[in-house]
């Protein structure tokens, strides 16, 4: 038996989808689950350009048009594409899991908790703004966070073409110091490719000009809003639960003084 | 008296002659003495109590929306977390409990190293107590399968095939105890009713036994004085108060109110504990042909596991992994025949000498290297260093009749001191 769990576990890394994930730095990002906008935004995003392949099947719409204060009416017509669905139902597509592992090799990963499968918002976040060209994989596309993934890159057309480069950056001096020149004080460049770029904390990718239909700017804010929606169905009473955990925390200060007062009184009793 | 009193008065009368209701309240609160000069330490056994109704409350309202099947068990946790009215209360409560439960156990634990409580005579109340440790591991292992996440999976996976180290029987003994010859649908099932049946029964008789040993023969206090040898002309303690209501009201009430709004920051603001409390892999439905980057046990585990992980060589003939359960279940095991082991004439680490306090101080550090050594991945060095704190955890209590024999201990005075 063990040994047919092996022999799976050596045949599944050898498929296609099954990529590798890599040591690239993580970027910071902050959600807001205030900013009812930008979650709208995510939302549209997502059921636009991600939910044809990737299910979040433990969240409904209805609790979506709840939460984000979207009328019924514009949630259906906008936002439910599938006539089979009602507002109750779950947000999942119609691809089934043979087609899926045919064309991606892989099943594309639920979403609803994605954020918390990977311990925090950073790690979509980065993901969706680091796909590169790369003719030898079969669609086209390759990614510095996850190297070799099966996935396309559904937002190419907005965010543009990145390709791989090498820059010229600072020489390093062995004192761990920038080099430059003497008289000018200009710094002495060098070609670094890849990973060295990445030890350099230079991102080794170049937005091929006019590639896209977004700048870089209105991309990267495209990827916060989706990146802010994943991250609040992830744990969609998130904002309920701080705002309860307030009015506890405050009844349970209010009465640790009267409990304190009480034990004070018996206390003065026992010696 | 009253009319209304004088008819209260007849109905307990009634009810006591038929059921001890009256007596049962003056022998364990009203006219339970308990040493007056408790401290902080004492506060845990009740805030123990506190968290298992919690978890056999939260537990019974989860059952109520979780389905035990490997297809349907990952999906309710999230229809209790979205559907559910403040299902993802209960499940937090639930979750942040059973670390809960393991930090006021170790604490209680501790008390009872330090003031040496499990002396005589109460070293019934000890083994109890240790039996309630191991059947509480026992219940978050088997809950800890249940949310069939990644990670429960795999730990489980882990765990069960322990059992495959047996020689001789292990395999089939590993395959008798998952159902299966995987963790499947039906160890998910079985687990299942371990533990929300059989183990939380047992925990309860267990605490209840606990309870009465204990008030049998009084608590211990701080100074390890016997406060039964000093009596009043009524037979009561002299350094003794009644339980109710100067403890209930005057030490434990306030002390659980503040443990509930610790509890409450943690359970409304941080219920992942980042990631210790609900490990990010656990977001994940269980996959066999995924492993994590990672197996590591829950917070509470990882000093036990550690040392399973610091058995590295086979002995006798027997693999290493055998012989990790071997160290693992010793260091499990071993605490419960402390009462034999200490062989000083005085209980409290107050009284004791430097070789038990050193002893006692070298022992805490090594349980949280283990501690934190479980979580880590294994580099020799890191094994090594597990390995040392193995052998310290098991010279506290195999030396300890040794050190407690031959160090010098300070008198202990006849009453409490008055501070």
């Amino acid at each position: 038996m063990r040994g047919l769990v092996l022999s799976f576990l050596l045949l599944s890394s050898h498929l296609y989808g099954a990529g590798s994930s890599s040591s690239y730095p993580l970027d910071d990002v902050l959600p807001d689950l205030t900013d009812k906008e930008s979650l709208q935004r995510g939302a549209r995003t997502f059921v636009n350009y991600c939910m044809g392949c990737h299910e979040m099947k433990y969240q409904r719409f209805q609790r979506v048009a709840e939460d984000l204060d979207i009328p019924e009416e514009a949630m259906m017509s906008n936002l439910v594409f599938d006539p089979s669905k009602k507002l109750g139902s779950h947000m999942s597509n119609s691809m089934s899991v043979s087609n899926a592992k045919q064309w991606f090799g892989n099943v594309p990963p639920d979403l609803t908790l994605y954020t918390k499968l990977k311990g925090g918002p950073e790690y979509f976040y980065t993901y969706m703004r680091v796909f590169y060209e790369d003719s030898t994989r079969p669609f086209g596309v390759n990614n510095l966070l996850y190297e070799n993934v099966g996935m396309p890159h559904p937002l190419v057309h907005l965010q543009g073409i990145q390709k791989k480069v090498c820059k010229d950056v600072p020489k390093i001096a062995k004192n761990g110091g920038e080099m430059r020149e003497a008289i000018t004080g200009r710094p002495l460049l060098e070609n670094k490719c890849g990973d060295e770029l990445v030890h350099r904390g230079v991102s080794p990718l170049e937005l091929v000009e006019n590639s896209g239909e977004l700048s870089i700017e209105e991309y990267d804010s495209l990827i916060y809003d989706l990146t802010n929606f994943l991250y609040y169905s992830g744990d969609p009473s998130r904002l309920e639960r701080q705002r309860i955990g307030g009015f506890v925390l405050l009844f349970l200060a209010f009465f640790y003084v009267f409990a304190w007062l009480l034990g004070r009184e018996y206390t003065k009793e026992i010696h | 008296m009253s009319g209304l009193q004088h008819s209260v008065k007849n109905i307990m009368n009634w009810i006591d002659a038929r059921l001890p209701v009256t007596e049962t309240y003056e022998k364990h609160m009203s006219k339970y003495y308990a040493p007056k000069n408790t401290n902080f330490w004492y506060l845990m056994g009740v805030l123990a109590t506190v968290v298992l109704v919690n978890q056999l409350l939260t537990g019974i309202w989860l059952t109520m929306s979780y389905i035990p099947t490997a297809e349907g068990a990952f999906g309710s946790i999230e229809y209790i977390m979205r559907d559910v009215n403040f299902g993802w209360m209960l499940r937090y409560m639930h979750s942040t409990g059973a670390s809960a439960f393991f930090l006021v156990v170790y604490l209680h634990m501790f008390r009872g190293l330090m003031y040496g409580s499990y002396q005589k005579p109460r070293e019934l109340i000890w083994i109890l107590g240790m039996l309630i440790f191991v059947a509480l591991m026992a219940e978050g292992f088997l809950g800890y399968l249940l949310p069939w996440g990644n990670m429960s999976f795999w730990a489980g996976q882990v765990i069960v095939s322990l059992a495959g180290a047996v020689p001789i029987i292990g395999d089939s003994l590993a395959t008798w105890v998952r159902g299966d010859f995987n963790i499947s649908g039906i160890t998910l099932n079985r687990f299942f009713a371990l533990h929300v049946v059989l183990v939380p029964m047992l925990l309860i008789g267990l605490v209840f036994l606990h309870i009465v040993a204990l008030h049998e023969v009084g608590s211990n206090n701080p100074d390890g004085i016997d406060i039964k040898k000093n009596l009043d002309d009524k037979g009561k303690p002299l350094d003794g108060i009644p339980f109710h209501p100067y403890l209930t009201l005057g030490h434990d009430l306030p002390a659980i109110v503040a443990f509930c709004f610790l509890f409450a920051v943690v359970m409304f603001y941080f219920p992942d504990g980042g990631g210790y409390l609900i490990e990010a892999p656990n977001y994940e439905r269980a996959n066999p042909l995924k492993t994590p980057d990672l197996i590591a046990p829950v917070w509470y585990y990882t000093p036990f596991y550690s040392m399973l992980r610091a058995a590295t060589f086979p002995f006798l003939g027997l693999d290493a992994k055998f012989w990790g359960l071997v160290v693992m279940g010793g260091a499990i095991v071993l605490p419960a025949v402390l009462p034999w082991l200490d062989r000083s004439k005085v209980k409290s680490i107050r009284y004791k000498g430097m070789a038990s306090k050193s002893f006692l101080a070298i022992f805490v550090v090594a349980f949280f290297v283990l501690g934190y050594l479980g979580v880590q991945h294994p580099t020799p060095l890191k094994t090594f260093l597990a390995q040392i704190c193995t052998a310290i955890y098991f010279a506290y209590f195999l030396l300890m009749p040794w050190y407690t024999s031959v160090e010098l201990t300070k008198p202990v005075p006849e009453r409490i001191p008055i501070k």
